[in-house]
């Protein structure tokens, strides 16, 4: 049922190697593009015109790069910075090198997922903060991000899941993971039942990434009960 | 004190400026509750974020106890904030907070420790008689619940001004009921000064000692309710406080009657009855009678409505008293 490719790359723990790839590099992607992108989206949701500190050209600014880094397709805009990773590590190959590039690739789809958690924060609970006398940073910390925290908890599981999607084209340029072994073991040498191992083993991932994701979410928020 | 002197907002917008206050001066007392009445888009809502500079106001002054906010360094202003406590329609309340800790939540601000916080809040909940509720989030709570977390809330740093935002317009009459005997409460208790903006002139009859009445973003009328609420004198405090009077002089019509008292009735508010029973309204004009033994001698003169059939109702029921009367040309 299986060709011998299959059995010989189960032998060397090539699919259990694809995994542990492919979920360090989504998961470190995800984690520095929070860093990079969570702030940034604070930045677009705060500068904005209705927010806690409007800076209307600054925003306009943001934006634009941030439309920028998105409007190019992951593929390519992978390739474009792969001068970025050789300037930080040296190289330009390997999963190092594919994080790297993913981080950047995905912070600004990170910024705009958290702004738009940020916009669902009741406009009325803010001026309430305002009201109370809470400065524009404790706003940030004690109202922003916690009233937020459910929508961010979803925003984040959405994020990882595209970064995965990302990751797995990382394979074609040297980067490693179930991508990876899809595209040099199954479609370069026409081994259709490894590309559907990797397809089902890669469904299973965001199954899972989605349902802990989500009783995260469900578990945190309190406004239903 | 607060003493709003010669405040005007304007608001840009898409389609030109938007003046939503107009010149507004108000001294409101300390210890007094103050009302602001109009119509929704009057300008009151503006008007009461200018006093905690929510909205800063484009010309004029806000002074609280003389201070001048508009001249506040805003690390000042914040501070100055935490005096004047203010609640909303909307309750907003932080969803992601239990009742306790929203009432926390002002003094972590003011730099309270945990501990000092969590005590200082159980104290207000059980000022605003919902301690037993310490643990439960808004989504938990009733409205008028929420409220009073909100109450709670905003007299956790001990202000001296409330400012109270439509507090009872999402509220049902039994709920807003007790949420204005509470304020009523704080206000003697606590001696906190209260700002009630509203759009109900039954809560400025309840609870408010003095009244403005706001319309345009003009203040067209101001003075004790007892004043205004008797004897309006602006078109929009006619409108606001005798809407019901103005439906009856829609009704009452042109044809005048007289009647006439010639002891028939003994003890009896013949009028009252009649309208009563007829369910007509109608006005009195004029009435010169005297009592002699009980029973009325003189004549009343009525203006009748303009419904012929009310018209035969109010007759026949003056015949059956046995009345006399007679039109009057």
């Amino acid at each position: 049922m299986f060709s011998d490719m299959f059995y010989k790359l189960l032998e060397n723990h090539i699919f259990l190697i694809g995994i542990w790839e492919t979920l360090y590099m989504t998961l470190i992607s995800t984690a520095f593009a929070y860093l990079l992108g969570l702030p940034l989206g604070i930045l677009l949701n705060v500068t904005d015109r209705g927010g806690i500190y409007p800076m209307p050209a600054f925003n306009s600014v943001l934006g634009a790069v941030v439309n920028a880094f998105r409007s190019v397709p992951f593929i390519i805009l992978m390739v474009a910075l792969l001068p970025v990773s050789n300037l930080i590590l040296g190289t330009s190959l390997g999963n190092a090198a594919m994080i790297v590039t993913l981080i950047i690739a995905a912070a600004p789809y990170v910024a705009r997922m958290a702004e738009s958690s940020f916009k669902e924060v009741d406009a009325g609970v803010i001026e309430a903060a305002q009201a109370m006398g809470t400065p524009t940073f404790k706003i940030i910390t004690k109202v922003l991000l916690p009233e937020a925290k459910p929508a961010l908890i979803v925003g984040a599981v959405i994020s990882t899941v595209t970064i995965l999607g990302y990751s797995a084209m990382a394979g074609t340029i040297g980067g490693g993971g179930l991508g990876q072994i899809a595209i040099s073991y199954g479609y370069q040498r026409y081994n259709d039942d490894i590309i559907w191992v990797c397809v089902a083993l890669t469904i299973i991932i965001v199954q899972v990434l989605q349902e802990i994701g989500m009783t995260l979410a469900r578990r945190t928020d309190k406004r239903i009960r | 004190m607060i003493e709003i002197r010669n405040v005007s907002k304007t608001f840009k917008t898409e389609h030109g400026d938007f003046t939503a206050l107009k010149n507004v001066s108000l001294t409101i007392n300390d210890g007094e509750i103050f009302g602001i009445i109009g119509l929704s888009g009057a300008g009151k809502s503006t008007l009461v974020r200018c006093i905690n500079l929510l909205e800063r106001p484009t010309e004029g002054d806000v002074l609280l106890d003389g201070v001048s906010l508009v001249a506040l360094p805003r690390k000042e202003l914040l501070k100055t904030r935490r005096s004047i406590g203010m609640i909303f329609q909307g309750f907003n309340l932080l969803a992601q907070r239990t009742a306790l800790k929203n009432v926390c939540y002002p003094l972590e601000i003011a730099g309270y420790s945990r501990a000092d916080a969590e005590s200082r809040a159980r104290e207000l909940l059980e000022l605003v008689k919902i301690a037993d509720k310490a643990g439960s989030y808004p989504s938990q709570l009733s409205g008028g619940q929420k409220q009073r977390v909100a109450i709670a809330r905003a007299l956790a740093t001990n202000p001296k001004v409330l400012l109270c935002d439509e507090a009872t317009s999402a509220l049902d009459p039994n709920t807003t009921q007790s949420i204005l005997e509470l304020l009523k409460d704080i206000n003697q208790k606590l001696g906190v000064t209260i700002v009630v903006i509203t759009h109900e002139m039954r809560v400025i009859d309840q609870i408010c000692d003095r009244v403005a009445v706001i319309e345009d973003g003009i203040i067209v009328e101001e003075g004790p309710v007892s004043r205004v609420f008797t004897n309006p004198q602006s078109n929009m405090g006619r409108e606001l406080i005798l809407s019901g009077v103005r439906h009856i002089e829609r009704v009452v019509g042109e044809k005048k009657l007289r009647v006439i008292f010639n002891g028939e009735s003994t003890y009896e508010p013949v009028i009252s009855n009649m309208i009563l029973e007829t369910q007509t309204c109608v006005g009195i004009l004029y009435a010169d009678l005297r009592a002699r033994d009980g029973k009325d001698y003189g004549y009343t003169v009525i203006q009748l409505p303009d419904d012929e059939r009310a018209v035969e109702k109010i007759y026949a029921y003056l015949d059956g008293r046995g009345m006399k009367y007679a039109e009057e040309v």
